[in-house]
């Protein structure tokens, strides 16, 4: 297997998936390091997507496309530009960093071999949702992130907090794929192709197009779910009841990002617009503040970043929503940084979890000694979260103040948003890095000390390369980041970056008075946290409160519906069926107006007449009967009279098989009536026998009116003529009826008397499947019988 | 029932009866006649059979359960599709191998391998549930 | 003449969907029983009626010397008069072993899957 080339990409793409496969196997004889192994995989993904970044820097795309449901035009193909380039080697690079983590985080849990397939099947949906190049093929893939989400929400399934996020995680994030699905079918009726790539030929399609407003309404459905956003926000804190890898990986490195990059995706063709550039940065600026806002309250470390990790995201759809490009190479520029910060944070936060007990910022404090190297590398991703330099996040954040400043309109107020935002951030990403490891030495509940190679690696390697990244910018932004902004801007960029700001601007000014805010704010850290708690009291009802209203809802209303639809009343239903029958006799004749002349009405014959007159004589009896004799009897006369009228019209086939097949009934009515000793007697009352009788006679006219209009239509005998023609000379019987059944028709006989068949058994089945007290009886008295007749 | 006289013809009318099936079932393709009806007779005839001597009486005369008369007959009619397979014409097209056996013209083909599938089923099928259903009578 | 047996066609449906709708299983059965004629009827009935003469081929010709009745439906309803009657065999035997395991043969007291007071749905997680 070749290492670049686009067929290499498609086995790279689906290498995870064989991964997931070997994840329990290896897990089973290596214990938790079979991490080693199957970060292999990861790492040679990582590698292959590496070999593209050249052909990429230097403006070239590629495509891979296979055949999957030719009729509609939809392909399974993928698209390879610098937008997929560097999410790719986001997930597979922080993919093996986790895969490591989580070998050491559920070293000796049970089930971790499930885990690690669960994990890397979710690695394959994400390569595949940022790599794909048709719509649908998208899709999959993008509702199979949120299936995997489920699963790794809900590993922890024995507890209901865990069960709960998980169905909230895929209600929300599910529901927006539905969305996301409507969007896409309106995008291929509006331009009438399925590919991204072709659509990015042809950028204004969409915009001209009048299906715009509802595709843009649609796809942000889907984006804002999936990329947490106000008022979707609140499934992912809630998210991490996962464990640690999985919030480091899908609920702050990769996958909430999916909206992100869905909405960079379509901003080549669908962004620039009046309303992309009002709603985007309005929801992305309403979630920035209000994420860090709610994160200010928090005393829990995975829930912090987790609130941080919304208010990031708020900032993506904010940019992106502004269209510039500066603000976009802002976006891509910080995009690339929170990965690598906000992963690193989250497996250190899951270290301290994992090594001291405890994840509560009260609870912790000193660590700094028992845990140098853990706190290392927080520090050094809290600095790149906090914008300061030299690492990457600072480089992130003047481009992006930059960018918001020269916003399109309100830069002044765009800008703001972001300083208020940024600050809190600061002030967060300080407590994250302080709180626990300095101060005076404090209690945990467990002994700390600093764990091993597979825990602190991740957030080693992460924290690391932000620094590199942000040392050596210019590279950074050259091979990496200009590429993905031009993707997403539409057109080339080639902005150099530099770590030492050129000169004095407004991005500078606003930075330092991030910084001054944010420190107040640390400093005052513990009065706000409690001010948030009061405000929030005030408010009481959140989103999250109305998704449990909701679900109870839909349980309740479910109930409803079940009790009211099926009440167990058998004679309901079978009116209701008979009644939905009527409507469908009556009405092609009420509306046409074609009801049946009864001018052409014909004589029939006196033997005629007489079979009729003794076949409703019987259905009559058997109506009334009282007794069992008087019913058999007249059931038996209703069918022999049947059979009388197939003969009287030329069918003796059927009238001998009638003739058998009336008796064999009643011979077996009789059996079961006898031994049961059941009567026929109706005991309805008169009210529903009235209405009975209405419906009946309503059914039985409808049946016999579509029939009449049935027969006065012309009659196309030319199936019938067929067999008739070619019976004998083709098919060497004589008797029409029985050639058409073994010979024409075999395949039909054949499922005919399979029925037949199948039918035998059932009642076989059905007479002998019985508790077990009952089978010996039934075997003594057979034995009796036995004994009795001989 | 169980009268002498009763039990003392049921045997022969059950065998005159198997016999008129048979007869039904093979002139079937050019009178009426045909698998479904020759097999209800010979449920008939079982029936009467059954009512002379019971149920364990029929079960020792046919030897085999009737399902598996029932499932050996679809076998025969799924069978007598293949042949044409094997020619290489389109499924179920019918064969006939015409001789004559000491001065009669005999037909065979593959269309009454199929009509003898249908009556084996109908037979097997249809005793079965006659057989289960009278089984119980006595409790 | 299709006009007339039109009629009686209805009346065969009439009776039966009567049967079928009052509660006691053994009218349940004999309901069925009539569907299955009523159905078989009918498509009899649509083929078109033509009087005695059998679709039959005469010996030693190779077509019917007259016009036949309509070979098609009386193909279609030879197979189903007998599946309609396995299916009734089937059915017998359904209510047979309910009413053993049940104890009733009313309709309205057969509650085993649907039970009268059904309990509310869990709710939570």
């Amino acid at each position: 297997m070749p290492l670049s080339g686009n067929e290499a990409t498609v086995w790279a793409l689906l290498l995870p998936f064989a991964a997931a496969a070997l994840g329990p196997v290896l897990t089973h004889r290596l214990k938790h390091n079979a991490a080693w192994i199957l970060a292999v995989f990861p790492a040679f993904i990582f590698i292959h997507f590496l070999s593209y970044v050249p052909m990429v820097a230097a403006g070239q795309t590629f495509t891979v496309s296979y055949e999957w449901i030719p009729t509609f035009g939809i392909t399974f193909s993928f698209y390879i530009d610098g937008l997929s380039t560097l999410f790719a080697l986001l997930v597979s690079g922080i993919g093996t960093l986790v895969v490591l983590y989580a070998g050491g985080y559920l070293k000796g849990h049970t089930q971790q071999g499930i885990f690690f397939t669960y994990l890397l099947l979710f690695m394959g949906a994400m390569l595949g949702v940022v790599t794909a190049d048709n719509m649908i093929t998208l899709f999959v893939y993008w509702e199979l992130t949120s299936i995997t989400s489920f699963l790794l929400i809900g590993f922890d399934h024995l507890r209901t907090a865990s069960r709960r996020s998980a169905l909230q995680a895929l209600v929300v994030t599910g529901a927006g794929g539905m969305a996301l699905l409507a969007g896409f079918l309106l995008v291929y009726l509006a331009s009438g192709t399925w590919q991204m790539s072709e659509l990015l030929t042809n950028p204004d399609v969409l915009r001209s197009s009048s299906l715009y407003l509802p595709i843009f309404i649609l796809i942000c459905l889907g984006a804002f779910t999936k990329s947490a956003q106000f008022p979707f926000h609140f499934w992912l804190p809630n998210a991490m009841e996962a464990p640690t890898p999985v919030s480091a990986y899908l609920h702050s490195a990769t996958m909430v990002k999916a909206g992100v990059y869905l909405l960079m995706r379509m901003q080549p063709v669908m962004g620039g617009t009046e309303i992309w550039m009002t709603v985007l940065p309005f929801f992305g600026g309403l979630t920035l503040v209000i994420g860090t806002y709610l994160g200010l309250r928090q005393t829990d470390l995975k829930l912090i970043l987790a609130y941080t990790t919304v208010a990031s995201l708020g900032l993506l759809v904010m940019l992106t929503g502004s269209s510039s490009p500066h603000a976009i190479q802002g976006a891509v520029l910080y995009l690339f940084a929170h990965s690598l910060f906000k992963g690193g944070l989250f497996m250190a936060a899951g270290t301290v979890d994992h090594e001291a007990g405890t994840r509560d910022i009260r609870k912790l404090g000193g660590l700094r000694h028992a845990m140098p190297i853990t706190f290392s590398a927080t520090v050094l991703a809290a600095l790149s979260m906090a914008g300061l330099p030299p690492l990457f996040g600072f480089v992130a954040k003047e481009v992006l103040y930059d960018g918001l400043w020269h916003a399109h309109s309100g830069g002044i107020f765009w800008a703001f948003t972001g300083v208020v935002g940024n600050s809190m951030m600061f002030a967060l990403a300080a407590i994250v890095a302080i709180k626990p490891f300095l101060g005076p030495k404090v209690e945990t509940p467990k002994h700390a000390h600093e764990g091993p190679l597979m825990l602190y690696a991740g957030p080693v390697v992460l924290s690391v390369a932000g620094l590199i990244a942000g040392l050596f910018v210019a590279s950074t932004g050259e091979w990496l980041v200009n590429p993905m902004t031009s993707a997403i801007a539409g057109h080339s960029v080639t902005k150099e970056l530099h770590l030492i700001p050129a000169h004095i601007n407004a991005a500078l000014f606003l930075s330092l008075l991030t910084i001054a805010l944010g420190s107040t704010l640390f400093y005052f850290s513990d009065q706000l946290r409690s001010f948030v708690d009061r405000t929030l009291k005030i408010i009481g009802w959140g989103p999250d409160k109305g998704f449990d209203q909701f679900i109870n809802a839909t349980v309740r209303l479910s109930a409803f519906v079940t009790r009211t639809v099926q009440t167990g009343d058998m004679v309901m239903y079978m009116r209701a069926a008979f009644i939905a029958l009527i409507f469908t006799l009556y009405t092609p004749m009420i509306i046409t107006g074609s009801w049946p002349s009864l001018s052409q009405f014909e004589l029939v014959t006196l033997t005629e007449a007489g079979i009729i007159a003794v076949a409703l004589v019987g259905l009559y009896a058997v109506l009334t009967a009282k007794n069992r004799v008087t019913a058999m009897v007249s059931l038996g006369i209703s069918g022999f009279s049947v059979a009388v009228i197939y003969l009287l019209f030329g069918a003796p086939d059927l009238s001998f098989t009638q003739f058998m097949v009336e008796t064999l009934s009643v011979v077996i009515l009789a059996l079961v009536m006898t031994r049961l000793n059941l009567q026929p007697s109706d005991s309805r009352s008169v009210a529903s026998k009235l209405l009975d009788s209405s419906l009946a006679t309503l059914t039985g006219l409808g049946f016999a009116l579509t029939l009449m209009s049935v027969t006065q239509q012309p009659f196309d005998a030319s199936l019938s003529e067929f067999f008739t023609a070619f019976s004998r000379t083709i098919a060497h019987g004589r008797n029409i009826v029985n050639v058409i059944l073994v010979d024409f028709r075999g395949f039909d006989t054949i499922g005919e008397i399979s029925v037949v068949m199948v039918t035998g058994l059932c009642v076989l089945a059905l007479i002998r499947v019985r508790p077990v007290s009952s089978k010996n009886n039934e075997e003594t008295t057979t034995q009796i019988k036995q004994e009795a007749k001989s | 029932m169980n009268t002498v006289i009763f039990r003392t013809v049921a045997p022969f009318l059950t065998a005159l009866m198997t016999l008129f099936s048979i007869f039904v079932l093979l002139r079937g393709h050019n009178e009426p006649g045909g698998g479904f009806i020759g097999g209800l007779i010979a449920v008939s005839a079982f029936a009467i059979y059954g009512i002379a001597y019971g149920v364990a009486g029929v079960r020792r005369a046919l030897h085999v359960h009737p399902m598996s008369i029932a499932a050996s007959g679809l076998l025969l009619a799924v069978a007598s599709v293949l042949p044409s397979l094997f020619l290489g014409q389109p499924t179920m097209t019918s064969q006939w191998l015409e001789f004559s056996l000491f001065g009669t013209h005999i037909a065979l083909s593959t269309p009454m391998f199929f009509d003898i599938g249908v009556y084996l089923v109908v037979v097997g099928a249809i005793t079965s549930i006659a057989l289960s259903l009278e089984e119980r009578e006595s409790d | 003449m299709e006009t007339i047996f039109s009629l009686l066609v209805g009346a065969f449906f009439a009776a039966s969907i009567y049967l079928m709708l009052s509660r006691k299983l053994v009218r349940v059965l004999m309901g069925v029983a009539i569907l299955g004629n009523a159905v078989n009827l009918l498509i009899f009935t649509s083929g078109r009626l033509l009087r005695e003469i059998p679709p039959i081929i005469p010996l030693g010709e190779y077509l019917p010397l007259e016009t036949t009745a309509n070979p098609l439906p009386q193909a279609l309803v030879l197979t189903a008069i007998v599946i309609s009657f396995s299916f009734f065999a089937f059915f017998l035997v359904l209510g047979y072993r309910a009413y053993q395991e049940l104890g009733t043969d009313d309709m309205l007291e057969m509650r085993v899957a649907e039970p009268e007071n059904e309990v509310e749905p869990p709710l939570g997680y």
